[in-house]
């Protein structure tokens, strides 16, 4: 995204206003650097992406129904509950997560956080047994589960991001390498298990976008917004965060604060996604890759809704294609990784400097 | 006022600052001077808060900078390091935007705006405004940051290097705004400077570090002889007053 597209023939202008609020000064014939041709001004990207996504989740409910519509209706809501979690939860964390972390490439999952959820899951199977957990459902057990595993997270990659690791090839190695040994450990744990514990350890690890248990969806809805509300109320200091530390710090912002506040933010968003659909690796990535790139400003009360808007159309909008026209409705976390991985490899190869 | 006591910084076992006790800033303009590794930026880094000291404090007209809210520092004092790599994409006026957000939490009112508008041009960077950060030259990229640490709007105003990357042209320009800034504004800058006749030509105060302390302090006609420099630097300086400038000679 650092890289300027190739420059617009000299006196090649477009008129753009400015976005600056509580400003009056309108300033026309700014020169375009970005796209060459007239662009949307970039507070009004995420409301058209948003409409955009609305279609897409209308088309979702309501066409190609056969049979009883309520029965439709309702199994349908359901999976968009769950996909605009899931949107919400990964583009809004991947973001956060890539300004805090002033890199581009990195993302939680690609860091290893939802490994560290399914290794949490299945460490607390281990310990307490499926029947435990099968018992303590409900609102405490998921709020423990969750706590436990935010703090660990947050300490474990506050510790990484401190500065310790400078070089962010090391950092990715690193991130790369917990996340397998999180995934190989869970296995590990796995292989032990009784039958009957692994049964009930794979119904809540191995989540799917269309099948949704509807029970956990509020909880999950509401623990994304409560994430959501810390994060948009923050959303000048995260804009200041990506300045780097120094800069920050500077502009009077308690750097390390903010970095654990947004890191503990970022888990909970990434907990509950996993909870409700699995790991998706290369989705959150995606999401904001794009975002970025059509949100053309860095202002994070644009690049939010923006992501969570794309989140939702790629989502519910692909599920809709895969469903009814490719007939091929169990595939969408597969596609969504493929796209997502070939544009993190190509984002590699083309920045080559991270 | 700035005024440091006891400050030392230790990394790896190696005392590289201090104990240092001075006013490092009585108002005016005050240049740090000193060869290299003298613990010039370490010192500059601690009283703006960039990192913490082992021992000692800073006081900021009797802040503790370190112990003190920094979104309360902020609107005191600002702080520009040498490297400021900034990866987001973001225009020159953006950037300055940023200068006023110890004031506005991030929501621009009509007199941030202003004082935007004014630290762009006061370092003739209005008609660059929209430009993006890494469509800019070293020296403007420079000039927009120190644009940004002029929009904060602080007493004092603290710069590591602010000539770097910057041509003769652009760092005698730089000088003479940093004076503005200290004469019709009315802000205490400290900076790093390399070039001991810059310091000589346009600071009030001139102080000099070797070793992490603090080996002499004056008036620039105090400083630049070839005594003090020549401690300083161990360089035989030679000094002529030229326009009433004692200018140091060391090339050869």
């Amino acid at each position: 995204m650092s890289d300027s597209p190739a420059l617009p023939a000299a006196g090649a202008r477009a008129p753009e206003v400015l976005r600056r609020s509580g400003s009056a000064s309108t300033r026309s014939a700014r020169p375009v650097l970005r796209r060459p041709r007239p662009a949307l001004r970039p507070d009004l990207r995420p409301v058209l992406l948003g409409v955009l996504a609305l279609v897409a989740v209308a088309c979702y409910l309501l066409l190609f129904v056969r049979g009883s519509f309520a029965f439709a209706l309702e199994r349908r809501a359901t999976a968009v509950g769950a996909m605009v979690v899931a949107a919400f939860a990964q583009g809004v964390a991947t973001v956060v997560f890539q300004t805090v972390t002033r890199n581009r490439v990195l993302t939680p999952s690609i860091m290893g956080f939802d490994s560290l959820y399914v290794l949490a899951q299945t460490a607390l199977v281990v310990v307490f047994g499926g029947s435990v957990l099968a018992a303590t459902d409900g609102l405490p057990k998921l709020v423990v589960q969750t706590l436990v595993m935010v703090a660990f997270a947050t300490l474990l990659f506050r510790w990484l991001f401190s500065g310790r690791w400078g070089d962010l090839h090391v950092l990715l190695l690193v991130g790369v390498t917990l996340g397998l040994a999180f995934d190989s450990l869970s296995v590990f744990l796995q292989r032990v298990l009784s039958p009957t514990d692994h049964d009930v350890l794979s119904v809540r690890l191995f989540g799917r976008l269309t099948a949704v248990d509807p029970a956990t969806l509020p909880l999950a809805v509401l623990v994304c917004a409560g994430a959501g509300v810390v994060v948009w109320r923050r959303r000048h200091r995260l804009d200041v965060l990506q300045l780097g530390r120094d800069t920050a710090t500077g502009l009077g912002l308690d750097h390390r604060r903010e970095l654990t506040v947004a890191l503990v933010a970022v888990s909970v968003l990434v907990a509950s996604s996993t909870a409700l659909v699995g790991p998706m690796t290369f989705f959150g990535f995606l999401v904001a890759a794009l975002a970025r790139q059509l949100a053309g400003t860095h202002r994070h009360a644009v690049l939010l809704p923006t992501a969570f808007a794309l989140g939702v159309l790629t989502l519910v909008g692909g599920q809709f294609v895969l469903e009814h026209i490719f007939y091929a409705s169990g595939m969408l976390t597969v596609v969504v990784e493929f796209t997502g991985g070939l544009l993190f490899i190509a984002l590699l190869l083309r920045k080559r400097s991270l | 006022m700035i005024t440091v006591s006891g400050l030392t910084k230790t990394y790896d076992a190696q005392t590289v600052l201090g104990p240092i006790s001075e006013h490092l800033a009585v108002g005016g303009l005050t240049s740090l001077i000193g060869p290299n590794g003298a613990g010039k930026s370490t010192l500059l880094t601690i009283t703006g808060r960039l990192a913490a000291p082992d021992t000692g404090q800073v006081l900021l007209d009797g802040l503790d900078v370190h112990r003190a809210k920094s979104s309360e520092v902020a609107r005191r004092l600002a702080v520009l390091r040498q490297e400021n790599h900034v990866t987001a994409r973001v225009t020159v006026r953006e950037l300055v935007g940023f200068g006023r957000f110890p004031h506005s939490g991030g929501r621009l009112r009509a007199e941030d705006v202003e004082h935007v508008d004014r630290a762009l041009e006061f370092l003739d960077l209005t008609d660059l405004q929209d430009r993006f950060l890494d469509q800019l030259s070293g020296g403007q990229r420079q000039r927009a940051h120190v644009a940004m640490v002029l929009a904060q709007d602080t007493g004092h105003v603290l710069l590591d290097e602010p000539l770097n990357n910057l041509d003769i042209k652009h760092a005698v320009r730089m000088m003479g705004l940093l004076r503005r800034a200290a004469d019709e504004l009315g802000r205490t800058v400290v900076l790093v400077v390399h070039d001991i006749n810059f310091a000589a030509a346009w600071s009030d105060r001139i102080v000099a570090l070797r070793d992490g302390r603090v080996v002499a302090s004056g008036t620039p006609a105090e400083m630049v002889t070839p005594e003090v420099l020549g401690r300083v630097f161990d360089t035989p300086v030679r000094v002529h007053v030229l326009d009433g400038v004692p200018t140091a000679v060391y090339y050869r």
